[in-house]
């Protein structure tokens, strides 16, 4: 007979679903099976549990083969690196809690480290943007209890966020929102008619990198002013009927992704965006909430916001924190060469950097801290294996819409294995010996 | 041989998700993201069979990748290769002083490549590192 273990917490998207239940063996060390968790979130639980995977820390040799390593020669090899750089990059950080985070910037507060989060590479822009104009916004209970218009632009939940719309945004039933997905409006914007879109009321096939101009064409279309034939391949009958559409509801919500963020015009795109939820709160209620990727990238920006100010890019080289982006940015530090040692938790720019920035950190020191082999891992010195937040570990982490919920451990980690925390407790412990502090 | 010029763009799917999460070094992870989706339209330009590889190249870099039909189209002279390595070894690096590589609205020439193979992703990474490719 199994055991049950009951709200559990999926460590995957920003979704950070709150409802799992996962089976576990009666000695409570194996993971049988995972409920109501989408494809992704039922795989990184059962992923945990594979037994090919690496629970030893690995130095990489000069042949290129690997030597295993033991945890105390990995805090070492660390805390000497990070010691003797003049300016370490730490990147990462999404994919764990808040108290490692914490303390990980602690680390670089010693050693004068430059530190970014995946937002680098997602949200940023965003973060720009809501410093330039504000953000209206809410939470997502607010978008199940009463949202009625609901806007996916340049994002694909259906892919991204498997659980968003069943859980909070379009099929639900809530308070005011008793008829479920009969009540709510769906407009999709998307160059491509994505799964999201499939489902949705109106679906405006932008041309890609046009949202700029289709986000101004709708201020405009809200005031009933003159607009051209098409803007970015809509017609402009289409964008008279999505104000009206959007005017109509009682309660509206923008969700915005990659497809706005990284586009060209980028945080431009942005503060548009915002500039027309504000507009709407002229005649209704409107709100915009960015579709934060990784269960925790929230959480990094909220420490290191209430530590030091800045939710990215936090350059604390100078003993002083600074925020740059363009410069103090993971991408542009890399390419012109400005920093001097990389360390990497709870992310993998191995894949998800473009592969000019990979190739500097291979030429780099550099320490790998993550559960999985990666390509992060492969371009790295040193490989440090941690227990899985969430899995086999707890930890705070915020929800994309800056809800803080805490997760929850179901199973121990394979014996001898450090979690994120331990590990940067026991770097941070040696680099004060080492520089003094 | 036939070259097509595509505009591409990268991102999340739901195989890239649960493969990624599988392990990055197996082969459902290459299956899942070291791919192009191309319109039929734009199939028909190139001249090549589905599920074959092909070499997409922009100005920052080049790489190879099994061609499949769009799961989400149709979007005529858009390709879309999954987030990972192997978009990023053709995304536009510049971040104009964003932060943000312009990982969307990247030009390519897509061109057959038989015979060519995909790389996993631990072996593409190390080999474009040690300037193998
Ligand atoms: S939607 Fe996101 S948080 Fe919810 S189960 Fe899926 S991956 Fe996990």
């Amino acid at each position: 007979m199994a055991k049950t273990i009951t709200d559990v917490v999926c460590p995957f998207c920003g979704t950070l679903c709150d409802d799992l239940e996962v089976g576990v063996s009666d000695d409570g060390k194996k993971i049988i099976d995972v409920y109501n968790a989408c494809a992704i979130g039922a795989e990184k639980f059962l992923h945990s549990q594979a037994s090919d995977r690496v629970t030893r820390p690995r130095m990489k040799q000069e042949d290129g083969s690997w030597k295993e390593v033991s945890y105390d020669e990995a805090v070492e090899y660390t805390a000497t690196t990070l010691a003797a750089a003049r300016k370490p990059l730490m990147y990462g950080w999404s994919s764990t809690n808040c108290e490692a985070q914490a303390i990980g910037t602690e680390i670089g507060e010693i050693v004068g480290a430059v530190m970014d989060n995946t937002a680098t590479v997602c949200h940023g822009t965003t973060l720009i943007a809501v410093q330039d104009v504000g953000v209206p916004s809410c939470t997502l209970g607010e978008i199940l209890n009463r949202a009625d218009r609901i806007v996916f632009w340049g994002c694909n939940p259906a892919h991204a966020h498997p659980r968003h719309m069943s859980r909070y945004s379009i099929f639900p039933r809530g308070f005011f929102t008793g008829k479920g997905a009969k009540g709510r409006r769906m407009i999709v914007v998307d160059p491509r008619v994505t799964d999201t879109a499939k489902t949705a009321d109106m679906h405006l096939q932008i041309e890609q990198g046009r949202d700029y101009e289709l986000l101004t064409a709708l201020r405009v279309a809200f005031k009933g002013e003159w607009l051209p034939d098409t803007v970015a391949g809509i017609p402009k009958k289409t964008i008279y009927e999505v104000a009206d559409l959007m005017k109509s509801g009682r309660f509206g919500i923008i969700f915005f992704g990659m497809g706005v963020t990284q586009s060209l015009s980028k945080n431009h795109n942005i503060d548009q965006a915002i500039c027309v939820t504000r507009d709407l709160n002229e005649y209704t209620k409107w709100n915009i909430m960015p579709m934060r990727g990784h269960y925790n990238v929230t959480g990094s920006g909220e420490v290191w916001g209430w530590l030091h100010g800045f939710p990215f890019a936090l350059d604390l080289s100078r003993g002083f924190a600074r925020y740059n982006p363009g410069d103090t940015t993971s991408n542009d530090l890399l390419v012109r060469d400005e920093v001097d040692a990389v360390f990497v938790i709870g992310s993998d720019p191995g894949a998800h950097f473009p592969n000019s920035s990979v190739k500097k950190i291979w030429d780099l020191p550099s320490i790998c801290v993550d559960p999985h082999l990666t390509p992060t891992t492969a371009v790295c010195k040193l490989h440090v294996p941690v227990a899985f937040v969430g899995v086999e570990t707890g930890g705070c982490a915020y929800r994309m819409d800056n809800v803080p919920i805490e997760c929850r451990k179901v199973v121990d980690p394979p014996e001898g294995m450090m979690t994120d925390l331990e590990f940067l407790e026991r770097v941070t412990a040696r680099v004060r010996e080492l520089k003094g502090a | 041989m036939p070259k097509i010029k595509l505009n591409l763009i990268t991102g999340r799917t739901i195989q890239q998700g649960v493969s990624m999460e599988g392990g990055k070094e197996k082969p459902a992870y290459t299956a899942a993201c070291g791919i192009i989706e191309l319109d039929p339209e734009d199939f028909k330009k190139l001249g090549v069979y589905r599920n074959t590889n092909v070499r997409v190249t922009s100005e920052y870099g080049s790489v190879v990748v099994k061609a499949v039909d769009a799961t989400q189209g149709p979007h005529p002279g858009l390709g879309w290769i999954p987030m990972g390595p192997w978009a990023n070894m053709v995304v536009n690096p510049n971040t104009y002083s964003t932060g943000m590589p312009t990982f969307k609205g990247t030009p390519v020439e897509v061109e057959g490549a038989k015979g060519e193979p995909v790389w996993d992703s631990l072996t593409l990474v190390t080999k474009a590192c040690r300037g193998e490719l």
